[in-house]
């Protein structure tokens, strides 16, 4: 048998290799980049601890399989914490390395516009094929002129509230209007059940509750061109003044303190009567209904029920959380992540993914609110639809760069704070146009 | 003759050939530059290095991806303009400045008590340790638990002792957050003050406390005339270096309140965290940091001139 040596082996294999895959090595020297193939690729895709357990096991367990086997992609998925993915982000882009695709969380596709690589066509036909994207999912992931990720999911935020303890001050159903939900969180306060609304420094609750809060007054930051600062007006002054009534009639004053899962807590300790989140309340309750328990014994997810935000003079409001999956400039993958990032996100595989998630998202694509889920729990029926109308920071402007720094910088929680804590409002929303005008200089 | 010359001749043909680089290392002043390369290196790589690059971002506009273009001074003159620094700053001084005096106090009054013979030293020596040994993130989310507004085990215990009658907001009061994060940071630190001293403690010689004991002076005048003017060098060795950690502490204010309740938190490092990773706003962030230069500057040379004088004494 002839023997085949390291040398003859590594020249045989390595230019068999190349001439097979690339049709030559002037073909690479001509792209002047590395070539990539879906067959054998590994792409590494960066996303959030899910606050759903079961989709991180699913993935983890079903769709990196899948993945291979449909697509020969060996898929490495990391999960960290949501608060944290902005640093690997940005630790990723300024060093040339890192994950080849990032799940973004809010408009922070827009703050990475320069440092992603083209994935239109694989959006444009997710969005064809799947009936279109949402408003607020568009306004994050698109820059006007391209797609700066595939959207992925919108995470719904909804009031969770006790429906016994409303029912027992004659509240049958949730309040429609600002004026009748601070009346019933009057009257719950004062039965030591407060409303529990977080108004500190955290990327999800806060902006979700405040922001809307703002608009349903006839506040915004900025008028529809994005350019011009409007915050200082009498709407906004008013929004402030109710706010600060509201906080001190209606809320826990823990609140400033509070995280994103501080809520969720308080209200699975049985201290608060209402709060705006998305529905891991009442997925982590009936998961475990032994636990989890109302002052009378009974499983506490039988007492929850959901409703959307209250009405103010300018209208209706709501601000949901959509992510998006960026595929990052710096990838050495992109042809296998755009082919992976269609793929996932095709109805029969991201299915999987949206079933796992029992409602507590709903997809980026309208058809998703049509999904046979929405049929099996009535009380997760508010979340169907949380992606009509839905708004994001910087309405009625762009979702752009200077509406994330409005955003990051907590310039309009931080507004409601500091009246809260006893700054007048006139002198918050001053403070605040400041701020704001300083991002638009 | 003959044979003696040819000898010598012989052993300088078999005397090994000096290269230019033994040659070189001979002279002491080439042998010092080439011990003293892979410091220089190692400090030009890590020290320099981000230091110049954090310079130049300080005074460009660059932003996340984007490397931005020369700027001069325009963001610091920004800073100069924005609230939320101006609030950062302060914070920073009144959170390193008290922080700093109560470590200092604590630490060296656990030195004094742990420089004592009694039952158990060894093991509450290292057991003082523990806040220093444990990770910050950790121990601070330990101490995010007893300060929240609903669960936390200090309101509950004050509660039970009839203190207080309706819960203290640690964590959402203006002024109380800065006071939890400064005790959370005062805890972490001491153990590092008390060790730090301990072992300055234990290099002074018994024999003076005992001579000043036979002659009479009480346990205070020993302290003032003989362990502190001894242990001053040492003490301000520690300090040092805890102002400098403290000033630019970020970790914990980080876990803790985020910088909230509206900014009433907000120190350098969280605000350029804000800043640089947040809002992808490198160059502000950058010029945040370097904003913190000047300051610690000024108190470094201040000390180190002091300690040069106490050393001189």
């Amino acid at each position: 048998m002839p023997r085949i040596g390291r040398r003859k082996f590594l020249k045989i294999s390595g230019a068999g290799a190349i001439a097979a895959r690339t049709g030559g090595i002037a073909a690479i020297l001509a792209s002047g980049k590395a070539p990539a193939f879906a067959q054998g690729a590994t792409v590494h895709w960066l996303r959030w601890n899910d606050f759903v357990p079961s989709s991180d096991v699913l993935l983890r367990d079903k769709i990196i399989p899948e993945c291979a086997k449909d697509l020969g992609i060996t898929l490495n998925i990391e999960m960290i914490n949501g608060n944290d993915i902005q640093a690997r982000t940005t630790a990723a882009i300024q060093s040339g390395t890192g994950p080849d695709v990032i799940c973004a969380l809010n408009n922070w596709p827009q703050l990475y516009a320069d440092s992603v690589a083209e994935v239109t066509a694989v959006a444009d036909k997710i969005g064809h094929d799947q009936g279109g994207f949402y408003h607020v999912s568009t306004v994050v992931a698109h820059n006007g002129k391209k797609w700066l990720g595939v959207p992925w999911c919108i995470v719904g935020a909804e009031n969770a509230y006790r429906k016994s303890w409303f029912d027992a001050i004659g509240v049958s159903k949730f309040p429609n209007t600002w004026d009748e939900y601070r009346a019933a969180g009057k009257k719950l306060k004062a039965k030591g059940q407060p409303i529990g609304q977080a108004l500190g420094h955290s990327f999800g609750d806060p902006p979700t509750f405040w922001y809307p809060f703002l608009w349903s007054f006839g506040g915004a930051e900025v008028d529809k061109s994005g350019k011009k600062v409007v915050l200082n007006s009498k709407a906004t002054v008013e929004a402030v003044k109710y706010g600060v009534a509201f906080w001190k009639d209606c809320c826990d004053e823990g609140g400033l303190a509070w995280d994103d899962s501080s809520n969720n807590r308080a209200f699975l300790a049985g201290t608060i009567s209402s709060t705006l989140n998305g529905a891991s309340i009442y997925l982590l309750a009936k998961r475990e209904p032994d636990k989890y328990l109302t002052e009378k014994g009974t499983p506490l997810w039988q007492d929850i029920r959901h409703g959307i935000m209250p009405r103010g003079p300018a209208g209706r409001f709501s601000c949901q959380l959509p992510m998006t999956n960026m595929l990052m400039g710096y990838s050495k993958q992109q042809d296998a992540a755009r082919k992976f990032l269609a793929w996932i996100t095709s109805k029969p595989i991201y299915q999987a993914w949206f079933d796992s998630q029992g409602g507590y998202t709903v997809g980026a694509t309208t058809i998703w609110e049509k999904d046979p889920i929405w049929n099996k729990d009535p009380v997760m029926a508010p979340y169907r639809t949380v992606g009509r109308g839905a708004e994001f920071p910087g309405y009625p402007g762009p979702a752009d760069r200077n509406a994330a720094e409005v955003l990051s910088k907590y310039i309009i929680i931080d507004m409601f704070a500091k009246a809260v804590q006893g700054m007048s409002a006139e002198d918050a929303v001053k403070w605040a146009t400041s701020e704001v005008q300083k991002v638009h200089a | 003759m003959a044979v003696s010359g040819l000898a010598t001749r012989g052993a300088f043909a078999r005397a090994p050939r000096r290269g230019t680089a033994s040659r070189l290392l001979e002279d002491e002043r080439w042998l010092a530059a080439a011990l003293l390369l892979p410091t220089v290196i190692l400090l030009a790589l890590f020290i320099a290095y981000p230091f110049v690059e954090g310079v130049w971002l300080a005074v460009t506009n660059a932003t996340v991806g984007v490397p931005g273009k020369f700027v001069g001074l325009a963001n610091f003159e920004m800073l100069w303009n924005d609230s939320i620094f101006r609030v950062a700053v302060w914070n920073t001084f009144v959170y390193t400045a008290v922080a700093t005096v109560f470590k200092l106090g604590l630490g060296l009054w656990l030195a004094l008590l742990l420089n004592r013979n009694f039952r158990g030293k060894a093991f509450t020596r290292a057991f003082i340790l523990l806040p220093f040994i444990i990770p910050t993130v950790l121990s601070t989310y330990a101490w995010k638990w007893m300060f929240d507004p609903t669960f936390s085990v200090i309101n509950w215990t004050l509660f039970q002792l009839d203190i207080i009658h309706s819960r203290i907001n640690w964590l959402g009061d203006p002024g109380l957050a800065l006071i939890s994060v400064i005790i959370v940071n005062v805890w972490r630190g001491v153990p590092f003050y008390a060790i730090s001293l301990l072992a300055g403690l234990q290099t002074i010689n018994p024999e003076l406390q005992e001579a000043a004991a036979i002659d009479g002076a009480p346990p205070w005048q020993r302290f003032w005339h003989i362990t502190w003017p001894l242990l001053l060098p040492v003490t301000m060795v520690v300090v040092l270096f805890s102002v400098i950690q403290t000033f630019a502490d970020f970790q914990l204010v980080y876990v803790l309140t985020g910088g909230g309740p509206a900014n009433a938190t907000q120190l350098f490092a969280t605000y350029a965290y804000q800043l640089g990773v947040g809002t992808g706003l490198l160059s502000q962030g950058a010029a945040v940091s370097l904003a913190m230069f000047p300051f610690l500057l000024i108190i470094v040379v201040v000390q180190l001139l002091y300690i040069r004088r106490v050393e001189v004494h």
